[in-house]
């Protein structure tokens, strides 16, 4: 006879929910959150006023899907929080992105690598979403996939544009890839909570997002006259279990500032 | 008090008022006129206004929540629900024809219908044309996808010279 299963408890916080899709709703708001607030740190800093303008606008647009899970975040959780209480009152190991996102913005060959190993992960995902089995994500996703999909031309296009274009531009671009690929991986590494949503089909399997995926990236390096990186894309994770770089909690202090220093404050 | 508009609120008033209120960003624009409202509904004393947001990130529909708050309150009507409705998700097809020529009298293209950026693949791939607001000139280019607002694209007329907002094709 089969001895009863311990209880195992892997997430000691006590906003843990009954509802199985809290914690991944969580970490898509999570990663469109921060996604957007480094994409709003270039406001003002563009290299030429219409891509400072597209900056701004896809910051937007990560925000608004962002407002959107921590929404329907706080319904699952079913706890009384707030999407802001999600957004402004948690550190950073409660943090659930994956540590690209969060990753500085570096010179602007830099953004556009994180912005295009991003979206080209984004883009497949909210595809997934949109057939998936859960209305609410469902809709989601639908609204934000055709915003993704002006950012994965432009962030392709970017990156052709610098891998095929002067000397300067392609060393650039050559020296955020080959920092960067280590953090891509994280993106479609299962993490043991996901693996078990996707075992209830409310996750997409992120196995079968890889072809479409690899298939855009051969096609943007191609073009862009940019070798396949040859390191394995999984180097660093650890950010959708809460391990986060240092660089998180610099950020978030910028961004929690208002609501850590007067707490409750609205307008 | 109980006003008579209270007791027995029409349909055909509210969407009445609902023409009313424009878009903050475009102000010669109803929010009728851009398709997003999707419904009234009224339950006794309280009515229920559905509206669908036209970005994720649009800073505006907040403050279109408000005013046709404002506007029915104005009018008398005081149990108001302002509910939003993100699917099925706003399209620019939904923008009446009368919004349109609106727009275009304003200075802003209005989208072209059926262009709207569906292939990630076709990258470079050409420029939707679009028809200068201003000298009515076919001959422009696009100078940015991200114009001044989520909803426009940046162009510029090659005859005229003037920049000015495309109103982009969202389906």
């Amino acid at each position: 006879m089969p001895a009863p299963q311990p209880e195992v408890s892997v997430a000691p916080t006590p906003s843990v929910a009954a509802n199985p899709l809290f914690p991944f709703v969580l970490q898509l708001a999570d990663t469109s959150l921060i996604l957007a607030h480094r994409l709003s740190e270039w406001c003002g800093h563009g290299p030429i006023l219409e891509q400072d303008l597209a900056l701004a606008n896809i910051a937007l647009d990560l925000l608004g899907e962002a407002r959107s899970y921590y929404q329907y975040a706080a319904e699952l959780e079913g706890k009384g929080r707030t999407e802001d209480d999600l957004a402004y009152l948690r550190s950073a190991v409660e943090y659930r992105n994956p540590l690209l996102v969060e990753q500085p913005n570096g010179d602007f060959a830099h953004t556009i690598v994180r912005q295009f190993l991003f979206d080209n992960f984004h883009y497949e995902l909210l595809k997934a979403l949109k057939n998936g089995p859960d209305a609410q994500l469902a809709a989601i996703a639908e609204k934000s996939m055709k915003e993704a999909t002006y950012h994965l031309k432009w962030s392709s296009e970017w990156m052709i544009r610098l891998g095929d274009g002067t000397p300067e531009s392609r060393q650039r671009l050559d020296k955020a890839l080959a920092v960067l690929w280590r953090y891509a991986g994280e993106l479609t590494t299962p993490t043991p909570a996901e693996t078990n949503l996707q075992e209830l089909g409310l996750v997409p399997d992120y196995a079968a997002l890889l072809p479409a995926m690899q298939a855009h990236l051969a096609h943007v390096l191609a073009e862009a006259t940019v070798p396949m990186p040859t390191t394995p894309a999984f180097a660093q994770q650890g950010g959708k279990q809460g391990r986060h770089s240092e660089h998180l909690g610099y950020l978030l202090t910028e961004l929690q500032y208002m609501q850590r220093t007067y707490p409750g404050l609205t307008w | 008090m109980v006003t008579a508009a209270a007791t027995a609120p029409a349909e055909a008033r509210i969407w009445q008022l609902l023409e009313e209120v424009s878009d903050p960003e475009v102000p010669v624009l109803s929010i009728l006129d851009l398709g997003i409202v999707r419904g009234v509904a009224i339950d006794g004393e309280q009515i229920t206004v559905t509206i669908t947001p036209t970005y994720s990130g649009c800073p505006a529909m907040n403050t279109i929540a408000t005013d046709i708050r404002l506007r029915l309150l104005a009018e008398g009507y005081t149990k108001l629900v302002i509910k939003n409705q993100i699917s099925p998700a706003w399209t620019t097809d939904w923008m009446s024809p009368a919004g349109r020529d609106k727009l275009e009298a304003y200075g802003i293209a209005p989208p072209i219908d059926g262009t709207a950026t569906g292939h990630v693949l076709n990258l470079f791939d050409k420029e939707t044309a679009v028809r200068c607001p201003l000298c009515k000139s076919a001959h422009t280019h696009l100078v940015s996808q991200f114009g001044s607002t989520a909803c426009k694209a940046l162009y510029q007329c090659d005859d005229c010279r003037e920049p000015f907002d495309y109103f982009k094709c969202h389906s």
